[in-house]
C-alpha cells in the first residue's frame, strides 16, 4: 500500500518532470528574460533578507522581485502557503506576520527584514493540530483544500482581531467590543475565497473555535 | 515584474531626497496596489524606496484639537483607533467598508490616497488607456463603463478614484502634509490633492516628483451623526458602485461627499447647503453637470436614493 509520504514523493516527481519539460521548450524566452543586459538594465538585482519563519531563523539572498509568498514556497520550500490569484484577491496566500494576517503575494520578501512569520506549517503539525485545523477537519471546511491553509491562517488571526476589539463593516456599534456572530465571521473572512463554496462549514469551524476561546 | 533596485529609507526627509535624485524611483509602503500593478508591468519602477522604517506610524492629537495621522498608519489601526471611532466615525466606517482584513492590515493611510483606478481598461495592457499610456486613447469611452465616472470626466478619461477612505477624508476636510526632495514641507487641502483627469489623466495628484506624504491631519471633531453608505455588487470586498459619506447635525445641516462617481472624492459646497432640504435637492446639487454613459446612468437615481437612505438613517439616530 502506498503511504502518504510515497504519494507525496510520486506526485512531486510528476510535477518536477512536467516543469522540466516546460523549461526545455521555454529556454529561449527564459534566457532572454534573465540574461544580464547593459542596454536594458533589466538583469535581476539581488538582495539579502533575514527573518524568522515558524520560529526558525532564515537568511536568504533573493531577487528583489521575490514576493514573500514565493520566498516561502520556492526558496524555503514551505509549500503549505498557496498561490491562488497572486494579486491579493483570493486570500490563499494568507500568512501571519508580526501577529497580523496579510496576503503574502502582495508584499516583497525584502520588506520583511527581522520579521516573525507564521505559516500553516507553524500553526500545528499532523500529530498535534492547531484547534482551527482540527475544527476544519471536523466540520469538513473544504472540498479541494487549496484555499484551506489561507482560510485557517486568516481565521486564527481574525479571532485575535476580534479579541483586540477591532470593529468590522457589520459591527453595529463602532465603540463596543465586537461580538462573534455568523455575520461578523463572514464579513471578516471575505478576503478568503473558496471556489468549492465550503463557506457554511468554514463558518461553523470558526464558530466552534471562537466558542472554545470565549 | 521588471527588475528593480531596492533600498530602505530611515527618515522621511531622506526618503524624499533619495526619490528626488533617483530617476524612476517609487516609494513602497503596504505595496498592495503598487506590487499588483508591477506584476502586470503597468508600473515599472527602476528603484523602490521602502519607507516602512521611517516612523510616521502614530496617530497624535494636534494643538487644534484634531488628529495627525502618520502616513504609515495601517488602515486597520486607523479604523480601530478609539479617537477615530468616537469622533470621526465616518472615517472608521469608510475604511472598514474597503478591501479585506488582510489588505487593511497592510495598506497605509498615504498609500490609500495614492492608489490608482481599478478601471479594467487601465489594467488591460492590450487596450488603449490615456492614464497608462498618455495619448493612446480611452477604451472605457464607448466600452463597458458601468462602474465608471460621470462627474468631472474628460474626453481623455472616465476612470474613478477607488478609495473609500478618501471620501471620508474629503467630508472631514483633511489636510495632506508632505516633504519634498529639497526638504521643504507643505500642507495640501484634500480638496486639491486629487486632480480631475482633463487631458492629463496620468497625473493624478498635486504631488511633485519625489514628494512624500508624511501625514494626514483632521481638524477638530464636528460632532453630528456619521454615516458611510457604500453600494456595491457584493456584500463585502468589492469596490463601490457609488458611496455616500455624510455628517448630519441635529438641525439637518451637514456635509456630504460621494465616491465611485469621479476621478476624485466628489463634494460640492452647494450640495452641503441643500442637506436640510432633503435627498432630492442635495443629489441635484451634487450631480449638476453629470455626464453619465449609457452603462452607468443608473448611478444618477442610485445617488439620490442612497442619499435618501443616509438621511433617513441620520434621522433615526437622533
Amino acid at each position: 500500500m502506498q503511504s502518504p509520504a510515497d504519494f507525496d514523493m510520486s506526485r512531486r516527481g510528476v510535477l518536477i518532470t512536467g516543469t522540466a519539460s516546460a523549461a526545455v521548450t521555454a529556454v529561449p524566452g527564459v534566457a532572454n528574460a534573465y540574461a544580464p543586459s547593459a542596454s536594458t538594465g533589466k538583469a535581476p538585482i539581488m538582495s539579502t533578507v533575514a527573518f524568522t519563519v515558524n520560529g526558525k531563523d532564515y537568511k536568504v539572498e533573493l531577487d528583489t522581485r521575490t514576493t514573500l509568498l514565493d520566498a516561502l514556497r520556492e526558496h524555503l520550500k514551505l509549500t503549505g502557503t498557496k498561490k491562488g490569484c497572486d494579486h491579493g484577491q483570493c486570500g490563499a496566500c494568507t500568512v501571519i506576520v508580526e501577529g497580523r494576517r496579510i496576503n503574502s503575494c502582495m508584499t516583497l520578501a525584502v520588506m520583511h527584514e527581522g520579521d516573525s512569520i507564521t505559516t500553516i506549517e507553524g500553526l500545528g503539525t499532523p500529530g498535534k493540530l492547531h484547534p482551527m485545523q482540527a475544527a476544519f477537519v471536523k466540520h469538513d471546511g473544504y472540498q479541494c483544500g487549496y484555499c484551506t491553509p489561507g482560510q485557517i491562517c486568516s481565521a486564527v488571526a481574525m479571532l485575535e482581531e476580534i479579541g483586540r476589539g477591532i470593529p468590522s463593516h457589520v459591527s453595529a456599534d463602532l465603540t463596543a467590543q465586537p461580538e462573534i456572530s455568523i455575520d461578523e465571521i463572514r464579513e471578516r473572512m471575505s478576503g478568503n475565497i473558496c471556489r468549492c463554496g465550503a463557506y457554511s462549514n468554514i463558518v461553523e469551524a470558526v464558530q466552534e473555535v471562537a466558542g472554545q476561546r470565549a | 515584474m521588471k527588475a528593480f533596485s531596492y533600498e530602505r529609507a530611515t527618515s522621511p526627509a531622506e526618503a524624499a531626497a533619495l526619490a528626488g535624485r533617483t530617476p524612476g524611483a517609487r516609494f513602497i509602503a503596504g505595496g498592495t496596489n503598487l506590487l499588483d500593478l508591477m506584476k502586470l508591468q503597468i508600473e515599472t519602477p527602476a528603484h523602490l524606496i521602502d519607507i516602512n522604517g521611517i516612523g510616521l506610524d502614530r496617530i497624535e492629537a494636534t494643538e487644534e484639537g484634531g488628529l495627525r495621522i502618520g502616513a504609515l498608519v495601517r488602515n486597520t489601526d486607523l479604523a480601530a483607533d478609539q479617537r477615530v471611532r468616537r469622533d470621526y466615525a465616518l472615517l472608521s466606517r469608510a475604511l472598514l467598508a474597503g478591501a479585506s482584513g488582510q489588505l487593511r492590515n497592510m495598506a497605509t493611510t498615504a498609500g490609500n490616497l495614492m492608489q490608482r483606478t481599478r478601471c479594467p481598461y487601465f489594467y488591460d495592457s492590450n487596450q488603449p488607456c490615456n492614464k497608462r499610456q498618455p495619448g493612446s486613447g480611452c477604451a472605457a469611452i464607448g466600452g463597458f463603463s458601468r462602474a465608471h465616472a460621470m462627474l468631472g470626466t474628460s474626453e481623455a478619461c472616465i476612470a474613478t478614484h477607488p478609495s473609500d477612505m478618501a471620501v471620508a477624508m474629503r467630508a472631514l476636510d483633511a489636510t495632506v502634509e508632505t516633504v519634498r526632495p529639497d526638504g521643504s514641507v507643505r500642507a495640501i487641502p484634500i480638496a486639491d490633492f486629487h486632480r480631475l483627469p482633463g487631458d492629463t489623466p496620468h497625473i493624478e495628484t498635486a504631488l511633485d516628483p519625489g514628494e512624500l506624504i508624511t501625514a494626514v491631519t483632521l481638524p477638530k471633531p464636528v460632532g453630528g451623526r456619521h454615516i458611510y453608505h457604500k453600494v456595491r455588487d457584493r456584500a463585502s470586498y468589492a469596490f463601490a458602485l457609488i458611496s455616500v459619506g455624510a455628517i448630519v447635525q441635529k438641525d439637518g445641516s451637514g456635509r456630504v461627499a460621494l465616491g465611485g462617481v469621479a476621478h476624485k472624492p466628489w463634494r460640492v459646497e452647494a450640495a452641503d447647503a441643500q442637506l436640510p432640504a432633503g435627498a432630492k435637492a442635495t443629489a441635484a446639487a451634487l450631480l449638476a453637470g453629470a455626464r453619465p454613459t449609457q452603462d452607468n446612468a443608473f448611478k444618477i437615481p442610485l445617488v439620490e436614493r442612497t442619499l435618501g437612505a443616509v438621511l433617513a438613517q441620520a434621522e433615526a439616530m437622533r
